[in-house]
């Protein structure tokens, strides 16, 4: 996980944020902030309102009520202004077919108004890996060589802020890993902001540093995804050699109120974070090799805990 | 803007349905050009059996503009359907292919960007316009040659030198791409409300042969209505072959059809800018 960001400074400042469309409320009384370096893991179920939270943020569509800063101006006033500032992909990227990857990102330089040199075009080809592939029309391009073309363009005027919704659907494992390194080089080496929208859980808990999660429109809870994390009692797995001697060592000790099953070799153990390198420590000192620990509470958990809460 | 405009220019000639209007009318052009070569000179007989008892008629009547004359007579009409095939893709097409989303979260204005395919819809008209006046008059000129023009406006016959018609040709060609023009307006209007190309295609063509159909029947009722249609003043170019020409009746038919131009714009760029992009 990424580590924390520390800056005051508010990049997305979005306060009682709402939209309604005809009987449906897709955004109900939204609040978030994400500060300057943040990787912001926005998530929720589908139809949570997070893509129409996203089109607020782009003004791709106009906000029933409530209010967006962006850069610390408002977006209605200095609209233009902050996109300069924004890269985005929206839902599936979608391209001009009929022209080239490299038409289409110096098409869509010239709209920004930027002075994009077929230099920088071809770095953010040769970034996402498509660089070989410049001189291809778009309708030839796979789903996932469109998705990398959406970070591309994203990326082509050197946006402070990248929007990402939802980057790696559609991918396959190793094109979510490629975009997952690539959020992450783009926070830690090009000290980017990233609000990153996803239904793939532990793709946020694993580059987010801070997030939302909300369900029928509105947030259920917005905070640093360790702490979130922590807030409650991990599943951890033991796995040891020894499986009855373990047992008899924990046995009428406050550990054994703590034990939630046993699977073959693997004690499973709910705790407390800190607890971990106790209970560690305690079968390593009475001999029992201890092959791996595994904390199986993931912000998964959580956020069906979360989300199942709001729906009860 | 012109930076926008070219490359909604670049867009619109990188379709591939762009090229059907000027194919279209290279074909169609072509065939009459070739049937007047076969059957001109009987239709010229037959337009002027009366006069011909009277007047002798000397000169070469079958001639480059009287074909042109034709033509633009015949095409005008089923033009806007070329046209629309373009305009009514400007807008709706970007939603069909959801580069809408890419489009607006750019740094520019949805003003600008409503205004550049607009403007680009309306230069891609008079090319069409332009299109048929060189094919047509130079294929016509180079087929049949020069000569006088002879046309039928209101009844009457009316004779212009050949040295009199062709800045005639050229103001018609002129205002038939403002009439044109409306029908761009029109689809591209249509353009902005949807999110298929289909719709505004197939609107604006059944707009347009309803007003044609209800301008041509005259009985009181549509009588009535028919300054109200904007069809009834797209012909006005042929008052560019009247003798006198009348002036003021032209520039009222322009200004009307200038008129519908920016209420369909205008109405177009205003629910551009109010639109929510879900597409």
């Amino acid at each position: 996980m990424k580590e924390e960001v520390l800056s005051d400074e508010k990049i997305i400042e979005v306060q009682n944020l709402s939209k309604q469309f005809k009987e449906i409320r897709a955004v109900d009384n939204l609040s978030l902030n994400v500060y300057k370096g943040d990787v912001f893991g926005f998530l929720g179920p589908n139809g949570a309102g997070k893509s129409t939270t996203i089109r607020m943020l782009l003004s791709l569509i106009k906000p029933s009520g409530g209010n967006i800063k962006l850069f610390g101006k408002s977006l209605k006033e200095n609209r233009i202004e902050i996109l300069k500032k924004i890269g985005a992909i929206v839902e599936k990227p979608d391209f001009y077919g009929y022209m080239t990857a490299y038409k289409n990102m110096e098409i869509l330089g010239k709209i920004s108004g930027s002075n994009i040199s077929k230099k920088r075009i071809m770095e953010m080809l040769e970034l996402v890996g498509l660089h070989k592939r410049y001189k291809s029309k778009v309708k030839t391009f796979s789903h996932g060589m469109k998705q990398r073309l959406g970070l591309a363009q994203a990326l082509l005027h050197e946006p402070d802020l990248i929007i990402l919704d939802e980057p790696t659907t559609g991918l396959d494992p190793q094109g979510m890993k490629e975009i997952r390194d690539l959020i992450i080089y783009l926070s830690k080496e090009k000290k980017k902001t990233i609000f990153l929208s996803s239904h793939i859980l532990y793709e946020v808990e694993l580059v987010a540093n801070r997030m939302v999660i909300i369900d029928k429109g509105y947030a259920k809870v917005e905070g640093n995804v360790s702490d979130l994390l922590n807030s409650n009692k991990l599943k951890v797995t033991f796995e040891v050699d020894e499986i009855e001697k373990a047992k008899l060592l924990i046995n009428d000790t406050s550990w054994m109120k703590m034990l939630d099953s046993i699977v073959g070799n693997k004690l499973i153990f709910l705790l407390e974070p800190g607890e971990i390198s106790f209970l560690n420590k305690l079968f390593v000192e009475n001999n029992i090799l201890v092959s791996a620990v595994i904390p199986t509470r993931s912000l998964e958990e959580y956020f069906l805990s979360i989300t199942e809460t709001v729906s009860k | 803007m012109i930076g926008l405009i070219n490359i909604e220019l670049y867009k619109i000639f990188r379709k591939w349905r762009t090229y059907i209007g000027f194919i279209a009318i290279a074909v169609l052009v072509s065939v009459i050009q070739v049937a007047m070569l076969v059957e001109g000179q009987r239709s010229i007989n037959f337009m002027t059996h009366n006069l011909q008892q009277s007047f002798i008629l000397v000169g070469n009547l079958l001639n480059g503009y009287l074909v042109s004359h034709l033509i633009l007579n015949t095409l005008v009409i089923h033009i806007p359907f070329l046209i629309t095939l373009v305009a009514g893709d400007l807008l709706a097409g970007e939603a069909t292919s959801g580069t809408y989303r890419m489009l607006i979260t750019r740094p520019v204005s949805r003003i600008n960007i409503v205004t550049s395919k607009f403007l680009a819809g309306i230069i891609y008209t008079c090319m069409i316009i332009f299109f048929l006046a060189i094919f047509s008059l130079g294929l016509g000129l180079s087929i049949f040659g020069s000569g006088d023009l002879l046309v039928v406006q209101n009844g009457t016959i009316i004779v212009f030198s050949k040295n009199d018609v062709l800045w005639r040709f050229l103001l018609a060609y002129c205002f038939s791409s403002l009439g044109m023009g409306v029908v761009a307006s029109l689809a591209f209007l249509f353009s902005s409300l949807v999110e298929n190309a289909i719709g505004p295609i197939i609107s604006t063509m059944a707009i347009i042969i309803i007003f044609i159909i209800i301008s041509g029947i005259n009985i009181e009722i549509f009588r009535a209505i028919k300054p109200y249609l904007f069809t009834n003043y797209m012909n006005g170019w042929r008052l560019f072959f009247d003798d006198p020409i009348d002036i003021k009746e032209i520039i009222k038919d322009s200004l009307i059809l200038l008129g519908h131009i920016f209420l369909f714009f205008g109405s177009a760029a205003l629910i551009f800018q109010k639109k929510d992009i879900l597409s």
